[in-house]
């Protein structure tokens, strides 16, 4: 059993690290709110989800310790990941070849 | 059958060691979570029967004599939500996987006893949610809750069942994750990944599926509710969204949730065939990677539910190929455990019953599950009882049968005490024949173009309804005994001793009913999993002797 030695490798993360990620996170909720109002054309979607993808890696990395973790605990969140694009790939290949037998539907 | 005197002194044991209320709703141990689970999901399994009673007593005449259309509606919808999420999903890892991980990996607990009582406080809440629907006037969607009648139409407690679905998610995902990290921090020295039992093998397969998939549907069920609720459009083509995706979200989880339910009773199934012809599965690394390769091409399947909904044929196609595909490591098992019993010394014990039940069942789940993947054929096929009946072959047949088969088998262990052994066959028996005579006719039903989810029927169909009837009856018969005779044999049964069935693996080693801790001392493993000369010249030397 190799439990409790490993408590005392947990890297430990400075507040100051805490503290700008948070206020990075918060900072980037301005922007999101504020380009919603900015009509980019086709753009909108693309810029909107890449400051959510941003958000969403900065608190996996750091807030959820990711950066810090074992090769299994980063290996574990690269499966969650794949099979995430695996699902979002699929679907699209039903929503890209949707009617191209031309049977209305199909 | 090898059974201990009834004048063995009763040792301490995790049974024991406590007792109260407290003791058992505050415990860490994994055992007695294992009980709390075993009496909730069982309650649970009640629930959902006694909705099946009502289905089969409402078919029984063309009519709708019964129950009226909405009633009928919130009835099945009930069935298949409290059968899936509440009992078939949970009944064997978090019994049976629960009980045993630890002690067939030597550990004496799971990696995290606080995190496992958690995953049971949260199913309970997740199904209280469920009861109050039920109680205070059930949801009408089907357990699907396609879009948009989940959505718009329906009038139902729509988003109430779907956070009790949602929360019970989170209950198999605690779950999943306490069984991974255990598998590979918790091994007794000298259990090398390939000395595992093919029980654990099952259960680590099972759940990569639960950590993986379980949180899409919990994101699907709750922008199902957000559209429902603040009209946010996901589904709705009115505010741009797109029904069938509902549809590709929903199932991209609940077809692999399939395998979460059949893949421990594969788990167990290898355990009860090894044990009862006392031989090394055959071939045990391909039914090892077959469970891996179920979890993942279990996983690319899921465009087969849609073939008549707008999915692009092309896409069609490919869930096609692959359903094929998934199909070869099904296969890979079911050749496995045949070539398993050849020339084996087969012992026909109850648990072996239900295993042998399960080949057979499964069997018939599984190719009848091969019609449905052809997208021409499954066209006339959908949405008919073929489909009721197909997969209730795999739920029913495969992963009720194979609860039932590790229910039996690791009886002794739990609790210490052998139950019934000639009602215990007579109730396989009632259950093989009842299962068949329910569910057969439906295969017909469906071919001759009877839609589910009707509770009126033109005449000509009443017949096979009636057979259906007849049959759930029959498999009542063969539930209700066993819960008469499991109850009895808690103070009455004879005590079994350690290792009733003459088997292989750690948790034979161990007192029945377990320690606390499982075990007196970490054991070593020295051999492989499944040898079993020791056993077979300690019978022979008894023999000898007798003689």
């Amino acid at each position: 059993m190799a439990g409790n030695s490993k408590h005392d490798e947990h890297h430990i993360v400075p507040v100051s690290v805490y503290l700008a990620v948070f206020f990075t996170l918060i900072a980037l909720t301005w922007v999101t709110a504020w380009i919603s109002t900015v009509d980019l054309g086709p753009l909108n979607i693309y810029v909107a989800l890449s400051i959510a993808i941003f958000k969403a890696s900065l608190v996996v990395l750091f807030f959820m310790h990711i950066k810090y973790g074992t090769r299994l605990t980063k290996m574990i969140v690269g499966a969650g990941l794949f099979w995430l694009a695996l699902l979002l790939f699929i679907v699209m290949i039903d929503i890209g070849t949707r009617n191209w037998i031309g049977v209305p539907g199909r | 059958m090898i059974t201990a005197t009834a004048t063995e002194k009763e040792t301490k044991n995790y049974l024991n060691a406590e007792h109260g209320l407290k003791s058992w709703l505050l415990t860490q141990d994994h055992k007695r979570i294992a009980i709390l689970y075993l009496i909730a999901v069982s309650v649970f399994f009640m629930v959902g029967g006694l909705m099946a009673v009502l289905i089969r007593l409402e078919l029984a005449t063309p009519a709708g004599d019964l129950l009226d259309s909405n009633t009928y509606n919130k009835v099945f919808t009930m069935h298949g939500v409290v059968m899936i999420f509440f009992f078939l999903i949970p009944s064997i890892p978090a019994i049976l996987g629960n009980f045993l991980l630890p002690l067939m990996i030597g550990a004496k607990d799971l990696a995290f006893p606080r995190i496992n009582l958690l995953s049971w406080y949260v199913y309970m809440l997740g199904g209280l949610f469920g009861v109050f629907v039920l109680i205070t006037g059930g949801v009408d969607t089907g357990w699907t809750f396609y879009t948009p009648f989940s959505t718009t139409y329906s009038n139902g407690y729509v988003v109430m069942t779907a956070m009790a679905a949602f929360i019970n998610g989170f209950s198999s995902i605690l779950t999943g994750l306490n069984f991974i990290v255990t598998v590979h921090r918790m091994r007794a020295p000298g259990l090398t990944w390939f000395r595992l039992p093919l029980f654990v093998w099952a259960h680590y397969a099972t759940s990569v599926i639960m950590i993986l998939g379980t949180p899409v549907i919990a994101v699907t069920l709750f922008l199902l509710m957000l559209e429902r609720g603040l009209h946010i459009g996901f589904f709705d083509p009115a505010y741009g969204g797109d029904p069938v995706l509902f549809q590709h979200l929903f199932w991209f989880y609940s077809h692999p949730a399939v395998y979460i339910m059949i893949l421990p009773s594969m788990g167990v199934v290898s355990e009860v065939i090894s044990t009862f012809c006392s031989k090394k599965p055959f071939g045990y690394t391909f039914i090892a990677f077959s469970s891996l390769a179920i979890a993942v091409f279990g996983f690319l399947v899921w465009g087969h539910h849609l073939y008549v909904s707008s999915q692009s044929a092309y896409a069609g196609m490919v869930f096609s190929i692959l359903s094929y595909i998934v199909a070869i490591p099904s296969a890979v098992k079911v050749f496995n455990w045949a070539a398993t019993m050849y020339k084996g010394n087969v012992r026909l014990e109850t648990p072996m019953l239900y295993a042998l039940g399960f080949i057979g069942l499964f069997t018939i789940g599984g190719l009848t599950g091969l019609f449905l993947a052809a997208m021409g054929l499954d066209v006339h096929l959908t949405d008919t009882y073929f489909v009721v009946a197909h997969f209730h072959y795999v739920m029913v047949g495969g992963a009720v049968m194979g609860y039932l088969a590790g229910l039996h088998f690791w009886w002794p262990k739990m609790f210490g005490r052998m139950y019934p052994q000639a009602w215990s066959k007579i109730a396989a028996g009632l259950t093989f024949v009842g299962f068949n005579l329910t569910f057969f006719p439906q295969f017909i039903l469906g071919y001759l173009g009877m839609p589910r989810r009707y509770h009126v029927y033109p005449p000509e169909f009443q017949v096979f309804n009636v057979l259906s009837s007849a049959g759930a009856s029959i498999l009542g018969l063969g539930f209700l005994i066993p819960g008469i005779y499991f109850f009895w044999s808690l103070k009455n049964g004879e005590p079994a001793g350690p290792n009733p069935w003459g088997a292989t693996g750690l948790e034979w080693q161990t007192a029945s009913p377990p320690p606390t801790e499982n075990f007196p001392i970490t054991p070593v493993v020295t051999a492989e999993a499944y040898d079993y000369t020791e056993i077979l010249s300690a019978n022979a030397k008894e023999v000898t002797h007798v003689g």
